[in-house]
């Protein structure tokens, strides 16, 4: 899905390729700005992670309900 | 309306302690919090349970039923009736909390809310006062093959042909996962298979109608049990729903539903949306996040389910339209907005809709871990994140994290969650049920959805006060009587007297 964006740009005909070559820097700011902003939530996230995640989810079991 | 969910339960370090145990711990903690008072004490009355009873018209007989069906034996396990309405206690090994009847969606994500908030408070008090730190999920499955539920619950009208309900919600609720899923790491019921799907619950659907809520799960669940009059009402009981960490997210669960069911009784759907194959693409709606597939209806089109929700979503408009009268219900105005809005933004980019969906919030997180730190699917630390998202402590779940920092939409206030944890709504029944325990939980024997049964000082027998008709007991219907009877026996001698 993160590919989604990029995908559609180079789909676009020859004809808009002038419109794309201005357009492209832009996208990838604010891709590189989103990512930012992820990798933000997940240096908060980090701290709070249960230790040892595959312990953590392999010890996870339920019984079954409705 | 209401929700009843079902929560994921789990001593860390100790995977072996018995869930049942542990899950009685939780609900019985919650009833020590308020001290001195008597919620606790009145049982469930179980008189009025039918989980056998099938809307297709016949009874399941006991001995043909599997063990887990039987919800209406009393096992001594922990149950509690709240004073806001509420039912609190273990089922299948997992406490559970049953919100009072509602009458919209904004009062089904409050009530739902306060139940979070009131496990939450639980497991806390649990963990101080007992041997284990109890961690409790708002979630689906421990992606090893078990799932348990969380079901919404509509009153509809008895007159209205199941059969129709059949034919015109299963399209509905094969689709509405785009907006409704949870998001889940794993494919397949044990996820077993790497990838990520929409779905918490998705995967273990096997049967399109049946009588089961555990096992064979089906698409339309027929349990007849409407906990109110059976000659006028019907209790649709939806088992396909995932928990919704995000408010949003429910109010729309929630309202769509109750929109489409609408359609359903006034027959205006006007197009006949019947799948080829509805299992088959309940899972493969799930394990598209693109979602750009194209589900087989059965006279030979192919819609992607945003596609398919736009057609419920344009005749629910019309029949809002039709019915309309100025200045009714901006409620159901704004759930069509919200509908509308969210399929436009999932059908632009799904990202859009990171703040309302929850399995677009996760996999946003997901992603990113994804990119940041190189992990596949197969990643335990991805697995934890999916799990961690439905922590209900507000410091170390995933999702109160992102709502906390603004991040995913809240519909509710603090102070009125408070508020709705100790009071009931006061349009429905649930008013009489909450109030009665409130104001006289010492005489209050037992109680059920629909009765209070009160055990009064000088009186041999217990007295019962059934509550079979759901939107009477509100506080315009009651509120007078109960605010002027100081004791239980004064207010019986009053409702002999109406």
């Amino acid at each position: 899905m993160s590919t989604q964006g990029s995908e559609s740009q180079r789909h676009v005909s020859r004809a808009e390729d002038e419109e794309i070559e201005v357009a492209a820097p832009q996208a990838r700011e604010s891709r590189d700005e989103l990512d930012a902003d992820v990798d933000a939530i997940l240096d908060e996230i980090d701290e709070v992670l249960e230790e040892n995640a595959e312990d953590f989810v392999k010890s996870f079991v339920q019984k079954g309900g409705q | 309306m209401g929700i009843e969910t079902e929560y994921g339960i789990s001593v860390p370090g100790h995977p072996h302690v018995n869930a049942m145990a542990t899950s009685s711990q939780v609900v019985l903690a919650y009833n020590g919090i308020a001290v001195g008072d008597r919620r606790g004490r009145a049982r469930w009355d179980f008189d009025d349970e039918h989980p056998l009873r099938d809307a297709r018209g016949y009874d399941l007989s006991r001995a043909e039923a599997d063990p887990t069906q039987l919800t209406d034996e009393d096992l001594g396990l922990a149950n509690l009736i709240l004073t806001n309405g509420a039912r609190l206690y273990v089922d299948h090994a997992h406490p559970e909390y049953s919100s009072p009847e509602v009458t919209n969606p904004r009062d089904a994500v409050l009530w739902d809310r306060a139940g979070q908030e009131i496990m939450a408070e639980a497991a806390a008090a649990a963990t101080r006062d007992g041997p284990f730190t109890i961690q409790l999920y708002k979630n689906n499955t421990d992606n090893k093959g078990a799932s348990y539920g969380t079901h919404e619950n509509y009153l509809m009208r008895r007159g209205t042909p199941f059969s129709s309900i059949v034919r015109d919600l299963t399209p509905f609720f094969v689709t509405r996962q785009v907006f409704t899923g949870a998001g889940r790491v794993g494919l397949g019921q044990d996820g077993r298979g790497q990838g990520f799907q929409l779905s918490q619950r998705a995967d273990f659907f096997e049967v399109e109608v049946g009588l089961e809520t555990t096992l064979k799960r089906p698409i339309i669940n027929t349990r007849d049990e409407p906990h109110a009059d059976p000659e006028r009402y019907r209790r649709l009981h939806v088992i396909v729903g995932d928990a919704n960490l995000c408010e949003a997210a429910t109010y729309l669960k929630m309202g769509t539903t109750s929109l489409v069911l609408a359609l359903i009784e006034a027959e205006a759907l006007g197009d006949d949306l019947t799948l080829a194959d509805p299992v088959r693409e309940m899972h493969e709606v799930s394990h598209d996040p693109t979602l750009s597939h194209r589900l087989r209806l059965r006279d030979g089109r192919a819609m992607t389910a945003l596609e398919i929700q736009r057609a419920y979503l344009d005749a629910a408009a019309r029949l809002v339209e039709a019915q309309a009268v100025p200045g009714t219900d901006p409620q159901t105005a704004d759930v069509l907005a919200r509908w509308a809005a969210v399929l436009d933004d999932l059908g632009e980019d799904p990202r859009r809709a990171a703040d309302r969906v929850d399995w677009v919030a996760k996999l946003g997180l997901l992603e990113g871990y994804r990119r940041r730190d190189g992990l596949d699917w197969g990643a335990a630390r991805l697995e934890l994140v999916d799990l961690q998202y439905s922590d209900l402590r507000p410091d170390r779940g995933l999702a109160a994290r992102l709502e906390a920092g603004g991040r995913l939409e809240r519909l509710t206030s603090a102070e009125e969650v408070a508020h709705a944890k100790v009071h009931p709504p006061v349009d429905t029944r649930a008013y009489f049920r909450g109030e009665c325990l409130r104001r006289y939980g010492d005489a209050v024997a037992a109680a059920s959805w629909d009765s209070v049964i009160f055990d009064i000082p000088g009186h041999d027998a217990l007295q019962r006060v059934p509550t079979l008709e759901p939107v009477r007991g509100t506080r315009d219907h009651v509120g007078h009587l109960l605010d002027s009877s100081a004791t239980a026996a004064e207010l019986l001698d009053a409702l002999r007297e109406r």
